[in-house]
C-alpha cells in the first residue's frame, strides 16, 4: 500500500507541529505580551493573594451585595467546574416555575414594577460575570439599605462600575458583578 | 435593532465582503503552487516535509487514489484519537489526574473531531487532560479541516480540468491547506484572542475563596477555576468550522469568548474559509462572478436566517413575560454579547458545520430555535463548514442546473462540462445523505425507551433536542439542544454512525465526482447554454436548496418547533 507511509509519517510531523509546538509558541508569545490575561485575568487583594478572575462571575444571594445573573450550573450556582446553561425550554413549566420563584425573591425585597429579564433568566455559561444596567439599577435601593448607604453613593458606585459597549459599538454596556461587590466591601472597611 | 446593533452587523459584512476576496486568491495560489508571500519560508520546509514522508510532489492522482490516501490518513487520525482518549489517565500534561474516557465515549469523540463534527458528550473542564486537548483534539481540527478543504479543491479541479483522471495531490493539498492557511492564522487570531482575556497556560486549576460562600444544603467556600491551553485550540476551531468547545459552555464561557470585540472576530473566522473558498473557485475555475453567485445565495439566506432569529427573541418569551419581567429571551445568554451579537453567532455556526456556541440553542424561543436548526438541515450549505460547504454546494448547483434543463429544454451544462446521469446520483449522494440519516436515526430513537429518557424538555420541545442532536450529528455540524443527556450508549454509537456516514459518503462521492467531470471535453457555451453566473439562476439555486429541505423536514419540524411555537403564544 504506497499510501501507508506519507499517511502514518504525516500524521507524527502534524501532530507534533499542530498538537505541539503551535500551542507551545502561543503560550510563549501570550506569556510576555499578556501574561495577566494568559493566566486568567486574576484578582489578588491587597496581600497579593488571588481572589477570583474578572471574567468569571460569583454567585451572591445576601441582600447587601449586588446580585448576578442566575446560573444553572450543577451541584451550586456559579460553579467554573461545570460551566453551562439551563437548557430548558420556553415551554417548560419547571422552568416557568423557577423564574417564577426568582421574581417573588427580587419583589420581596422591595423591588416593584418589571423585572429586567437577564436577573430572574440564566446566562449561558452559568459563569456570566455581568449583568446590565437595569439590573444593578434595580437593586440600588435594597443595597442602600442593607448596608445603610445613601442611595447616591451606591448609584455613583455603579456608574464606575459600568463598562460601555466595546470601541463604542460592539455589544452590551454590562457591570462586572464582583469587581463591584469587592469594592463595596472595601467601602465598609 | 438599535442603532449600535445595525452598526456592529454592517461592519461585520462589510469587513467580510472585503476580506473573502483577497484571502480567497491567496487560497487559489496556494493550491496552484504559486508563489505567495509565505512561500520563502514554507517552501523549504514543505520540500523537507515531502522528502521524509516519500511524497513525490508532482505526482498527480486519479480520484480512488486521492480517496484512499483521504480515507486512510482520517482513519489513522481517528484512531489515534481513539487511543490519547483511552489512555488519557497514563499519559502526561493530566494537572487534574483525569481518569480515562469510557470505550463508547471514546468512540463517539473520536469520530466527532475525525469529522469536523466536534459533538461533544463530555464537559471539557472535567474530563478531558491538556494533553488530549492539544495533541488529541486540536490536531484533528487542524486535519479534518484540511480534509475538507481538499476535497473542495479537488471538486474544482474537476470542474476546470479537460479529458485527464488527474485531480491533485491528496499530501501536497493536505500539507499545503495546514502550512499555509490553518496555522498561520490560527497562530495570529490565538494571540489576537489572549490580548482580549482568553487564557493560554499550561498551569494547575486555580482554587479561589468565594466573597460569599454559598450555604443551602451544601456549603462551598471556595471554588476551583479551570485553567490551560484555551486560546491556541480556540483559533483553530472556529477557523476549521470543528466547533468543540474547550469548556463545556464553549463560545459562551469567558475564557472562550470573553469580549463583544473576541465575539465578533470568532464569527469572522468562523465564515472566513468558506466564504473565501467561493471566491477561490470563481477565480481557479476563471469565473469569478460564478463565486460571487454563489455567495450571494449564502449571504441572502444567511442574513434572512438572522433576521428571524433576531426577530423571535426580541419579541421575548410571552409566558415569561406574564410573570413580570420585561427584556428579551435572556435565557442561555450571556450580558456581554449583543442579542444581533449572539444570534449572527447562532446562524453562522449552523449555517457552517462549526457548531460552536456563544447561546444556548435549546433555550431559545421555537421559532427562533428553528433557524439554526433549518439551516444545519439544509446540508449546511449556507457557507457551509470549511471544504463542505462548497463541495455540497456544488451538488446543489448541478441538481438546480439538471432540473433547469429539463425544465426549459436546455443541455444541463455546467463550466462547460456536461452533467450526466452519474453527476446526478453522486450528487443526490452529496446531498441526501445526512436527511435519510437523520430521519431513520430521529425515528429509531422515538422508538427506544432509554433514548426517549434522554430528553431535558417534556413534549414537543423533547423531540426537537432529539431531531436537532441527529441533524447536527449527521451534517457533522456539532452544535446541540444541550439539554438531551447524549452520553449514553445509544446516543454514543447511533451519533458515531451517523457522523462517520455523514462525513465520508459526500466525500467519497464528491471525489468520484470530480474525477468524472476531470474526465470529460470541455463544451464551449452556445446558445442553448444556461447562464449560471447570474442573478436568475442564484435565485433558481437558492429555490432549490429550499425546497429539497423543506420536502425532506417538513413533517418533523411541523411537529417540534412549529408546534411548540403556536402553543407558546397561544
Amino acid at each position: 500500500m504506497k499510501e501507508l507511509k506519507p499517511a502514518i509519517l504525516l500524521l507524527i510531523i502534524f501532530t507534533i507541529i499542530c498538537g505541539g509546538i503551535y500551542p507551545a509558541v502561543v503560550s510563549g508569545i501570550a506569556s510576555v505580551a499578556f501574561p495577566n490575561k494568559a493566566k486568567g485575568s486574576l484578582i489578588t487583594d491587597k496581600s497579593g493573594k488571588e481572589i477570583g478572575s474578572s471574567l468569571i462571575g460569583q454567585p451572591f444571594s445576601d441582600p447587601k451585595y449586588f446580585w448576578p445573573r442566575p446560573s444553572a450550573t450543577t451541584e451550586f450556582p456559579y460553579n467554573p467546574l461545570a460551566s453551562g446553561g439551563s437548557n430548558l425550554g420556553p415551554t417548560n413549566s419547571a422552568y416557568l416555575k423557577t423564574v417564577a420563584e426568582r421574581v417573588k425573591a427580587i419583589k420581596d425585597l422591595g423591588v416593584s414594577g418589571t423585572i429586567p429579564a437577564d436577573l430572574v433568566q440564566a446566562s449561558a455559561s452559568g459563569l456570566d460575570p455581568h449583568i446590565s444596567p437595569e439590573a444593578a439599577q434595580v437593586q440600588i435601593a435594597r443595597i442602600g439599605k442593607a448596608r445603610g448607604l445613601a442611595e447616591d453613593t451606591v448609584r455613583k458606585l455603579v456608574a464606575a462600575h459600568t463598562e460601555d459597549r466595546q470601541l463604542g459599538i460592539l455589544g452590551n454596556p454590562r457591570v462586572n458583578v464582583l469587581a463591584l461587590n469587592l469594592e463595596l466591601d472595601k467601602l465598609a472597611q | 435593532m438599535n442603532l449600535y446593533e445595525w452598526l456592529e452587523t454592517i461592519l461585520f459584512f462589510i469587513v467580510l465582503l472585503a476580506m473573502v476576496k483577497p484571502f480567497g486568491a491567496f487560497m487559489a495560489r496556494v493550491y496552484q503552487g504559486d508563489k505567495t508571500f509565505l512561500s520563502p519560508v514554507l517552501v523549504p520546509c514543505e520540500n523537507l516535509l515531502y522528502r521524509v514522508c516519500g511524497v513525490e510532489r508532482d505526482e498527480e492522482m486519479d480520484w480512488k487514489r486521492y480517496a484512499v490516501g483521504l480515507l486512510l490518513f482520517n482513519l489513522l487520525g481517528g484512531v489515534a484519537l481513539f487511543s490519547i482518549l483511552l489512555l488519557q489517565h497514563l499519559l502526561p500534561l493530566n494537572p487534574q489526574k483525569l481518569p480515562a474516557f469510557s470505550w463508547h465515549l471514546a468512540l463517539n469523540t473520536a469520530t466527532s473531531f475525525m469529522s469536523n463534527t466536534n459533538w461533544q458528550n463530555y464537559a471539557g473542564e472535567s474530563t478531558t487532560s491538556y494533553f488530549t486537548q492539544m495533541f488529541g483534539l486540536a490536531v484533528q481540527n487542524f486535519l479534518s479541516s484540511a480534509t475538507g478543504m481538499v476535497v473542495a479543491i479537488a471538486l474544482i479541479r474537476g470542474f476546470v480540468r479537460k479529458k485527464t483522471s488527474a485531480i491533485g495531490n491528496f499530501w501536497v493539498d493536505l500539507t499545503r491547506s495546514t502550512l499555509y492557511i490553518l496555522l498561520p492564522l490560527s497562530l495570529v487570531f490565538a494571540i489576537f484572542l489572549v490580548s482580549q482575556g482568553v487564557i493560554q497556560n499550561f498551569s494547575p486549576y486555580k482554587t479561589v475563596p468565594l466573597v460569599q460562600p454559598v450555604t443551602g444544603t451544601t456549603t462551598v467556600k471556595e471554588v476551583t477555576i479551570p485553567m490551560g491551553p484555551v486560546a491556541s485550540q480556540e483559533a483553530i476551531k472556529e477557523l476549521g468550522t470543528n466547533g468543540g468547545g474547550f469548556f463545556n459552555a464553549n463560545s459562551a464561557h469567558p475564557f472562550e469568548n470573553p469580549t463583544p470585540l473576541t465575539n465578533m472576530v470568532e464569527i469572522f473566522l468562523i465564515l472566513l474559509i468558506p466564504g473565501a473558498l467561493t471566491q477561490t473557485f470563481g477565480r481557479m475555475a476563471g469565473n469569478p462572478r460564478q463565486g460571487w453567485a454563489l455567495l450571494a445565495v449564502m449571504l441572502a439566506i444567511l442574513i434572512f436566517a438572522m433576521g428571524v432569529l433576531y426577530w423571535a427573541e426580541s419579541a421575548g418569551n410571552p409566558l415569561v413575560a406574564k410573570l413580570g419581567v420585561h427584556g428579551i429571551n435572556m435565557e442561555g445568554k450571556d450580558t456581554r454579547f449583543s442579542l444581533a451579537g449572539s444570534s449572527l453567532f447562532a446562524v453562522a455556526t449552523t449555517g457552517t458545520s462549526c457548531g460552536a456556541v456563544n447561546t444556548m440553542h435549546d433555550s431559545l424561543t421555537p421559532l427562533g430555535g428553528l433557524m439554526p436548526l433549518s439551516l444545519i438541515l439544509l446540508s449546511e450549505v449556507i457557507f457551509g463548514g470549511v471544504g463542505t460547504g462548497l463541495y455540497t454546494m456544488l451538488a446543489f448547483v448541478v441538481i438546480a442546473v439538471f432540473i433547469a434543463g429539463l425544465m426549459i429544454g436546455r443541455t444541463p451544462e455546467f463550466l462547460g462540462k456536461k452533467i450526466e446521469v452519474r453527476e446526478m446520483w453522486l450528487s443526490m449522494i452529496t446531498v441526501l445523505t445526512s436527511g435519510i440519516l437523520v430521519l431513520v436515526f430521529s425515528g429509531i430513537a422515538m422508538m427506544v425507551p432509554s433514548a426517549v429518557a434522554s430528553m431535558a424538555n417534556p413534549g414537543t420541545h423533547g423531540l426537537s433536542e432529539v431531531l436537532y442532536a441527529f441533524a447536527s450529528m449527521s451534517n457533522n455540524n456539532g452544535s446541540a439542544f444541550a439539554g438531551l443527556n447524549g452520553n449514553t450508549v445509544f446516543y454514543n454509537l447511533t451519533g458515531a454512525l451517523c457522523m462517520s456516514i455523514g462525513r465520508f459518503a459526500p466525500i467519497v462521492a464528491s471525489l468520484a465526482m470530480a474525477g468524472s467531470l476531470a474526465g470529460k471535453k470541455y463544451v464551449p457555451p452556445s446558445l442553448g447554454t444556461l447562464p449560471t453566473d447570474k442573478a436568475p439562476f442564484a435565485l433558481w439555486l437558492a429555490l432549490v436548496i429550499l425546497i429539497v429541505g423543506a420536502l425532506t423536514f417538513f413533517p418533523a419540524l411541523a411537529l417540534g418547533p412549529i408546534a411548540e411555537q403556536l402553543m407558546m403564544i397561544r
